[in-house]
This record gives structure tokens, C-alpha cells and sequence, in this order.
């Protein structure tokens, strides 16, 4: 039983980091059907910087607002620069990202070297809570409150606000949404600042108890893109079902089934494609 | 869009098999060895350029295939002491049948899903490797892969492994040169333009991109076969995701939709990594910033570039693929 | 149009050929003595290829870069850890550069992949860093030699002290899910098991573990000690979440060096306190060898020197003494390779150090226990097994006669509810 209580506990602040790092790309490639190879390097980044502030500054929640900002800032340098110029070509964009990916990773190293580093989280969430015989890190829980959180900002942002609708309707039909007035290049180059931004988060927030060191950025995006393929591509809905599944399966997999422990991620990953080509709940 | 259809082409083509044939007996071996491991990744950028540029399909799981073939070599050479013959029929046969089990899986995506199945696949047989030790020796790999002997006559001399080499890249590439060139291929780059369109003309996509997916996962599976007996081992680097993105760059380097600019893709490549390191650490900049200026830049790779020019000063319209997947009039 | 593809060509092929052709005439130049390294410079591994070959070029400055009367010339290339790119990279060292000694390697297949080519070259090999098994056992090359360890060497005594000073009975493993972590476990079993303990538990995570969350909680609750073999970001984390999920404190932790080594004990906290591990190096030995290589080290690279560093120094020394011991006749491998395994140096920075008839040290290995003095971490040795092989107190014939440590099936888990 205590088992199956930690296991389902450990699944979802897993999950919950995983919402935080696919839910942005999921936006991006919803929006822009961009396959950006260089989202596991936001994450990344975020964390160095957040690294670096709180070195400096020894606050968490500023490293949590530095980083992202300045990911954000670099999400839309890349955005406005270097991939609105071939809109819509999948293969060059994925490319492009993919040499950004592979500069981010080289400049990661120069910049902070090789060591790896954890970012000290806040002392008060540094404890455990213990319940009877079973431990529960008291960050977890904080990583699970910043999910619902986000979740719940972008799913107000996307359903019950004026840009959501914005949102929505570059998603469905672009050429109408910008026939109609919508400032469609103002939206993309926002909406993938805002995928940066949630990256550099899921960095931040992972960085404190996963860490962070060169590869890093390699290792969580096969993580981001298997939920959004099993989520569906351009779905919030689906972004956050496909975290918790791919948390759960990935946990109790590794706990169970140790053998099998290099295939837990990929496995469900084929199988839900083989049966839904378009994922659980992909609109695209 | 022909693969050899300027002059200019075949005359680049015909003086490059040249030098290939002739000048190796004045070559150091460690150039050789270098030029040896240019065919094998020309061999894998062709089978990619078939699904890429032509097909469309941009796949990141070749190097299952490539790996399978590998392994087989290794686990047949070293365990079993098989012949060679039996060795190259049955790593073909085995990476062909892989394809086409995988296609089944992946086929019926598109776009971005189709490169997540193949990515998630190519992963599944790296897990593999890595953990079934008795037969891949695990994360320590497969070593001791004798360099092959046809018949009593052995090629473990560089000059004569590469003209082994070279043989088989060249069969490879008239292959599927006679591939693209056909009907078929040509059905594979109206599907690239737009699948839609040709279902409503009557052709099944679905088998045309299913036979595509498996004649590149049988040739990635034959550079695979050449690797292990380049290296003489094997180990689950092999089976990576960086040597998926490599041989992507050497397509998209190269030129996409024009099959022999993989082989100038990798030759590029190739020589540019090793020379390269001698002076920097920072290779990994420069390959990023590479793939940045090819796309920026030369979007129909570098053969792509140079025919566009050559036809701009003979001024003759043609369709082209580009890096992106489109084509321009 | 014609003609301007022909020029390209030309000068390609021009460019070829020169690049080609450009060392053939140099030959083999008597003069500098050549010693080509390699090392994943690029790529997530590049912070420990940096250790290693600031620790090899450290002891080449110290004794002016040059020995028996002849320059040295130190030649390093980036083998991306990637096993074909350090054959090809090992190519060039050989046939373009031509060195008369490599040296280099991070990761155990890098070591097998280059070894067909090392014999059939007949190049002296020296290895700083692998710690797999077989390279000096079953699987051994005439012209490889190694400087570093076994990854049982330091895990087999680790389980005599835990039985007989610790008094341990019962031990659960959380180790890595490849070749190390499946040889520095077993090695610790075996003999543990053969004094009475018992191996309750095996988990296995991947090589690429971050979150430990699957794997902490499944311990056994009942065991004296978890044994854990991880390094770099992987033992960070585990140490961490070991105290996050009530491990420490509760059971003691013990395990394979590198959990604590020098490369990752300076970035960690107070969950390191109270670990205890084994291995051939600490930094905090307190011999005036050591003392002066750690002063030397920190003042040429900035930072306290691991594993990673010395192996690579006393690997160097290694060389050196080798070439001077043949008054520098460096051509003539055979004689270069014959002295090398003859070696045998007292003050290492890691202790006394020779060669046993495999090619590996026999050298001291260290328990230690990590503490935190005058406001730093670091590795305190409470024990010295002095003078241990890989093969530690077991006949070499026997050790060989069984299969290579493993995962499942050799030493198994007979005690594995």
C-alpha cells in the first residue's frame, strides 16, 4: 500500500515538472507548428541563470523570475529573427532549432563549465513531511502547486481572455485571424516567448531537484515531446493528461519493471501513436 | 526533378568517381580511413535523402537500421565465426524486415508525429542495445570484428577496404539512383509536394511512403554493415540520436532531393569534424552554427546552390526540393 | 560553366591531395618525443576530460616538458565519448601525428574499441581513467598498460571493512545500470556474501538518472546499509534525495568512490556527511607527495583534484619514468611497452603504486568517510588496505576462471526476497 501511495505521489510531481517544460511546447508547435529541438535547451538555460541569481542573490523566487524572463527574451530574439522566415517549413525550422540546440549546449559549458549544480530551494521547502512510515519532500508538493498554477493561467489566458481568443484563433485558421485584424506576428513572437518562458520554469523548478549540468537539455526533451505527441499536439487539455500519464508511467515503470527501465518512456509513447496517430486529444 | 539532369552534373559526378577510384594509392591511410568513413555516412545520408528529400518523411530513427546491421555483423563475426556472404545476406535481410515492421508503426503518421514515432523506435532499440548484454555486450559493445574476406581475399589493408567500401556505396547509390529515376520515385516526390493531390490522382501514398521507408531503412542498413567493419567494433553509440542529426545535416549540407549531395554533405562533414577539433574544442558551435547557415543561406544544400547558379546563368526554370520540405518554381 | 566546375574540382581534389600528402615526407623525426591524449572534451563529459588532462599535463610542465635529453610534445584530441571517433581520432595520432605512445579514454567501450587497433599498430597504450574489468582480465592487450583501477578493486576491500569494522549483515544496492555500476556492486557482494553477509536488495537505475523518486522509496527498511555506485550529476542527487526521503540518518550509505569523489564532493551539502566509500585516491590524504601535487594542482587548474586528475599525473610520471628507464629510445616499442609495466613508483600522490602481470596497479586502496573540516567537505581516510590488486585476496586463476562481473548472473542474488 505505502507503495503504491509514494509511487503515485513521486508519478505526479514528476509529472507536474513535465507539464510545466511540455505545456510551452505544446503552445508553439500549436500555434506555429514548430518542431523546436531547442526547447530542452530553455529549460536548460532557464537554469543556469536561475543558478547564477540566486548565487548572487540568494532568492529563489528571483531566480525564478530572472530566468524565465531572460529565456523568454531569447525565445523571441529566436522567433523574430531567424525562424519567421520560413513559416510553415517544418523541416528547415526543426533544423534551425537544432543549431540553436547544439550553440546553447557549447555556450552552456563555456559559460558555467562542466560541474553539475543544484539549485538550493527555499529553506522553508527543503524538508520532508513524514507520515507514518512514508516521506514526502515538501518540494514535490511546491512543484505540483506551480503546475496547477501555470495550468490554470493558461487555460484562463486561452479560454476567458481577449488575446486567448487571439490564441485560438491563430491556432484554427491563420489566414482568417489575421484577415480578421489579428496582429499574427505580434501573437506568434508572443507565443513563443511565452513557451520559452514556461520552459525556463520547468528548468528552474527542476534544477532544484534534478539538477542541472551539461546534457541536460538533451535528456528532458524527449521527455517534452513524448507528452505532447501522447497529449496531442496544440492541446493545454492534453498537455497536462499526457504529463501525468508519462509521470506515472515513467515512475512506476522504473519502479517495477527495472528491466525495462531505457524503454519506459518510449513504449506508451508508440503504442498511443500506433492507435491515435493525432494523440489522446490533438487537435492538429 | 532528375537527379543527373545537367551536364554539369554528370560531369561533376563522372570526374569525382574518378579521383575516387584512382587516387587512393597516393593517399596517406589516415586520410584514406577518413575518405572510407565519408562513403559509409554517404551511404547513410542517401538513405536518408530518400525519405527526406524526396519522400518528404523526415525520419530520426535511421540508425536503428544502421545499428541492427551493425550488431548483426559483430554478433555474427565474432560469436558465430559466419561466413561473409552469410553475414551481408542476413544483416540486409534483418534491417529490411526491422523497416517494415516499424513502418507498420510509423507510416501512418505525418509531419512532426511521424518523426516522434521514429525517434521513439530508433530509442527502443538503443534501450535494447544497452541492455541486452549477452548478446550486444551492453554499454562495452562488441569488439574483435575482423575486417571482411570475400573468397580467400582478405581487406583489412586500408587501400583495399576502401575500394571494398567504395564498391559498395557505388551499388548502393545506383540502386537507388534506378529507384529515384523510376516512376516510383517520381511518385515519391509528387507525394512530397503534396500527398493530397496524388491520393485524388488515383496513387496509394500510404504504400508508396511504406516501400520508401523500407528501401532507406535497408540501405541505412547496409552503411551499418560497413561501419562495424570499419571500426571492428560495435557499442550502443551506434545507435544513437546523434548520428541521426549528422546525417540529416549531410543531407540538408549537401541537398536535399539530389542524392549525390549527401555524399558532398558528408564529405564536408566528415573532414570538417576532424580537422576541425585539431584547433578548437568548440565543435559542437560550430556544427550549430552550420546548420544555421545552411538553412539561412544555402536551403537547397550545397549542390542545390550550385545548380540553382548554374541555371540562373543558362536561365532554365526548374522545380527544386529545398531544405524545408517545399519547392520553389 | 564547364570550366568553372573543373576549377572547383581541381582545387578540391588539389586541396585533397595536399592535405594528404602534407606529413608523408616528415617520417619519423628523432627529436621530439610524441604522446598523443584523448579525451571527450566536447559534450556533457567535457568538465571531467578537462580534470583529466590538466592532471597529464601537470606533471609534463613540472618537469619541464622534456625527459631523457628529448622535448616532449603533448598532442590532445576531443573524441566526442564516442568509442569511433576515439579510434579515428586514435588513427590520426598514429598515422598523421605519429606519436609513439597514447594515452587517453573516459568510458569502458572507448577502451575495447580501441584495442584491435592498438595490437595490430602496436602502439603503447597507457589507460588513466577506465575501470573496466576485463581490459586487464579476460579480455587484456600486450600493448595496453593501465594506471587507474578496476571498478571492484576499491569495492571488494569496502566489504571487508563493512562486515568486520561496521558490522554490517544486511546491504541493499542502488547502482548504475551498466557495466560500472554492475561491476563495483558485484565486487563488493562477492565478497561480502562469502563472509557471511547477505545482498538483500539489487536496484538499477539508468545511466542517465536524475530523480531517484522510483527507486529510494522501494528500499528495504530492514538493512544496515545501502550501497550505492554513482558519479557526477547521478550521485549528487541521490545523496540528496537519500536525505530527503529519510534514507540518511536511518541507514547508513556506502559506496563505490566516485559517489563522493573530488569531481562532484565540493558542490554538495551536509547530506554527504557520513558517507563512506572506497578508493585508490582522496584528496585529503595526508602524505607530503599528496599534499604537494593537491598545492601544485589548485594553483595550475583552480579547483581540489579527484580521481580524475591524479590518475592522469601519476599516469604521466608513469610514461616518463618508462622513456627515461630506456634512455629515451622511444622508437623502439617494444622496449617502451616492456618498461612501462615495469614501473614502480613510492610516492605517488595516491601512494605507492607498480603494475601487476595484467597490467594493472597494485596500489592502496582507502576507505574514507566524508567530513566537513575547517568549513569544507572532504573525503578523511579511516582505513588503509595497503598493497590490494584487482583481484583482491582471491588467486588470480580462480578470479579469471569466473565470468566477469554482471548484472544478473554472476555473482546472481541468492538473497534477494
Amino acid at each position: 500500500m505505502e507503495f503504491w501511495v509514494t509511487q503515485m505521489f513521486n508519478g505526479i510531481s514528476f509529472g507536474a515538472l513535465l507539464f510545466l517544460l511540455a505545456s510551452g511546447l505544446s503552445l508553439i508547435f500549436g500555434v506555429m507548428r514548430i518542431v523546436n529541438i531547442a526547447h530542452g535547451s530553455y529549460y536548460m538555460l532557464g537554469a543556469y541563470v536561475g543558478l547564477s541569481v540566486v548565487w548572487r542573490t540568494h532568492s529563489f523566487a528571483l531566480a525564478l523570475l530572472a530566468g524565465a524572463a531572460t529565456i523568454a527574451v531569447i525565445g523571441v530574439g529566436m522567433e523574430r529573427l531567424f525562424l519567421r522566415r520560413f513559416h510553415l517549413q517544418e523541416q528547415a525550422q526543426m533544423l534551425l532549432t537544432m543549431g540553436f540546440a547544439l550553440i546553447f549546449e557549447d555556450l552552456a559549458l563555456i559559460i558555467w563549465g562542466g560541474d553539475p549544480y543544484t539549485i538550493p530551494p527555499p529553506s522553508l521547502l527543503s524538508g520532508s513531511m513524514h507520515i507514518e512510515t512514508l516521506t514526502f519532500p515538501l518540494y514535490r508538493f511546491f512543484v505540483v502547486a506551480m503546475a496547477i498554477a501555470v495550468g490554470l493561467f493558461l487555460w484562463l489566458l486561452q479560454e476567458r481572455t481577449r488575446v486567448g481568443a487571439m490564441i485560438r484563433a491563430s491556432v484554427d485558421d491563420k489566414e482568417m485571424a489575421g484577415g480578421v485584424g489579428i496582429n499574427v506576428p505580434l501573437v506568434s513572437a508572443g507565443i513563443f516567448g511565452l513557451g520559452a518562458f514556461l520552459a525556463a520554469i520547468g528548468g528552474v523548478m527542476g534544477g532544484a531537484f534534478l539538477g542541472v549540468f551539461p546534457g541536460v537539455d538533451f535528456e528532458v526533451l524527449p521527455f517534452a515531446f513524448v507528452v505532447v505527441i501522447v497529449g496531442g499536439l496544440g492541446s493545454l487539455k492534453g498537455a497536462f493528461v499526457g504529463s501525468m500519464l508519462v509521470g506515472l508511467v515513467d515512475n512506476f515503470g522504473k519502479a517495477l519493471l527495472p528491466e525495462l527501465s531505457y524503454f519506459t518512456l518510449f513504449a506508451p509513447m508508440a503504442l498511443v501513436l500506433a492507435v491515435r496517430p493525432t494523440g489522446l486529444f490533438g487537435r492538429v | 526533378m532528375a537527379v543527373l539532369d545537367t551536364r554539369g552534373t554528370r560531369c561533376f559526378s563522372a570526374v569525382a568517381f574518378v579521383l575516387l577510384a584512382v587516387l587512393p594509392p597516393f593517399l596517406s591511410s589516415y586520410v584514406l580511413t577518413l575518405l572510407t568513413q565519408v562513403l559509409i555516412f554517404a551511404t547513410l545520408a542517401m538513405s536518408v535523402d530518400l525519405l527526406l528529400g524526396f519522400t518528404g518523411l523526415a525520419s530520426l530513427g535511421q540508425a536503428a537500421y544502421f545499428g541492427l546491421s551493425a550488431y548483426t555483423v559483430a554478433v555474427l563475426t565474432t560469436k558465430q565465426g559466419a561466413g561473409f556472404w552469410q553475414t551481408a545476406a542476413l544483416s540486409f535481410v534483418l534491417s529490411l524486415v526491422l523497416a517494415a515492421l516499424f513502418g507498420l508503426i510509423a507510416v501512418h503518421a505525418a509531419g512532426t508525429y511521424f518523426l516522434m514515432i521514429t525517434l521513439a523506435l530508433g530509442q527502443v532499440l538503443w534501450g535494447l542495445a544497452y541492455r541486452w548484454v549477452s548478446m550486444t555486450g551492453g554499454d562495452n559493445g562488441l569488439a574483435g570484428v575482423p575486417r571482411p574476406s570475400v573468397q580467400r581475399v582478405s581487406f583489412d589493408d586500408p587501400t583495399r577496404f576502401f575500394y571494398f567500401t567504395l564498391v559498395v556505396f557505388l551499388v548502393s547509390a545506383l540502386v537507388l539512383y534506378l529507384v529515384v529515376e523510376s516512376p516510383f520515385g517520381y511518385s515519391l516526390q509528387g507525394i512530397r509536394e503534396s500527398d493530397g493531390r496524388m491520393r485524388i490522382l488515383g496513387y496509394h501514398t500510404w504504400l508508396h511512403k511504406y516501400l520508401a521507408f523500407i528501401i532507406s531503412g535497408a540501405f541505412s542498413g547496409v552503411s551499418g554493415f560497413l561501419w562495424a567493419y570499419y571500426n571492428g567494433f560495435v557499442s550502443p553509440q551506434d545507435v544513437s540520436l546523434v548520428t541521426n542529426m549528422e546525417s540529416f545535416l549531410m543531407v540538408a549540407m549537401g541537398g536535399p532531393g539530389t542524392l549525390f549531395g549527401s555524399t558532398v554533405g558528408a564529405l564536408v562533414i566528415v573532414f570538417l569534424k576532424n580537422f576541425v577539433s585539431a584547433y578548437t574544442k568548440r565543435w559542437l558551435l560550430i556544427l550549430g552554427g552550420m546548420y544555421i547557415l545552411t538553412i539561412m543561406y544555402a536551403p537547397k544544400g550545397i549542390l542545390g546552390a550550385l545548380r540553382e547558379w548554374g541555371r540562373r546563368k543558362a536561365s532554365l526554370p526548374r522545380a527544386t526540393a529545398t531544405a524545408g520540405g517545399r519547392t520553389d518554381r | 560553366m564547364k570550366m568553372t566546375r573543373r576549377q572547383v574540382l581541381g582545387a578540391l581534389g588539389g586541396a585533397a591531395a595536399a592535405a594528404a600528402t602534407r606529413r608523408r615526407g616528415w617520417g619519423a623525426e628523432k627529436g621530439a618525443i610524441k604522446i598523443g591524449y584523448f579525451a571527450p572534451f566536447s559534450g556533457p563529459f567535457a568538465q571531467n576530460a578537462k580534470d583529466m588532462w590538466d592532471g597529464f599535463r601537470l606533471y609534463f610542465e613540472e618537469i619541464g616538458m622534456q625527459a631523457a635529453g628529448r622535448k616532449i610534445e603533448l598532442i590532445s584530441e576531443d573524441d566526442w565519448v564516442e568509442p569511433a571517433q576515439a579510434l579515428t581520432k586514435l588513427r590520426k595520432l598514429v598515422e598523421q601525428d605519429h606519436v609513439h605512445l597514447a594515452a587517453g579514454g573516459l568510458l569502458a567501450p572507448v577502451g575495447f574499441a580501441v584495442q584491435g587497433y592498438v595490437n595490430s599498430q602496436k602502439i603503447p597504450y597507457v589507460v588513466p581513467i577506465i575501470s573496466a574489468e576485463d581490459l586487464t582480465q579476460r579480455k587484456p592487450s600486450p600493448w595496453m598498460v593501465r594506471l587507474s583501477w578496476t571498478s571492484a578493486q576499491p569495492t571488494q576491500p569496502l566489504a571487508e571493512y563493512a562486515y568486520k569494522t561496521l558490522g554490517f549483515r544486511r546491504v541493499a544496492g542502488v547502482n548504475f545500470d551498466f557495466a560500472f555500476g554492475w561491476e563495483s556492486f558485484s565486487g563488493f557482494q562477492r565478497v561480502f556474501e562469502d563472509l557471511g553477509g547477505k545482498v538483500v536488495q539489487k536496484l538499477w537505475a539508468p545511466a542517465t538518472v536524475s530523480d531517484f523518486a522510483p527507486y529510494l522509496p522501494t528500499v528495504k527498511r530492514d538493512v544496515d546499509a545501502v550501497f550505492a555506485t554513482f558519479s557526477g550529476n547521478a550521485a549528487r542527487q541521490f545523496l540528496k534525495q537519500a536525505a530527503d526521503y529519510g534514507i540518511k540518518g536511518k541507514i547508513a550509505i556506502i559506496g563505490q568512490g566516485t559517489l563522493t569523489d573530488e569531481h562532484v564532493l565540493p558542490s554538495m551539502g551536509d547530506e554527504a556527511i557520513g558517507v563512506i566509500t572506497g578508493l585508490h585516491y582522496t584528496s585529503a590524504l595526508d602524505t607530503p607527495a599528496n599534499k604537494k601535487f593537491v598545492a601544485a594542482y589548485q594553483k595550475f587548474a583552480g579547483k581540489v583534484p579527484g580521481y580524475y586528475s591524479e590518475n592522469d599525473y601519476t599516469s604521466a610520471r608513469v610514461i616518463v619514468e618508462a622513456i627515461k628507464a630506456i634512455g629515451g629510445e622511444v622508437e623502439n616499442r617494444e622496449k617502451l611497452m616492456a618498461a612501462l609495466r615495469k614501473v614502480e613508483i613510492p610516492d605517488s600522490p595516491r601512494g605507492p603504486i607498480k603494475l601487476d602481470e595484467h597490467g594493472n596497479p597494485i596500489q592502496n586502496i582507502y576507505i574514507r568517510k566524508v567530513e566537513r573540516v575547517g568549513g569544507q567537505l572532504q573525503n578523511t581516510v579511516i582505513h588503509t588496505y595497503p598493497n590490494v590488486s584487482q583481484f583482491w585476496t582471491y588467486k588470480p586463476e580462480d578470479f579469471l576462471k569466473q565470468p566477469v562481473y554482471d548484472r544478473d548472473n554472476f555473482p546472481g542474488c541468492k538473497f534477494c526476497a
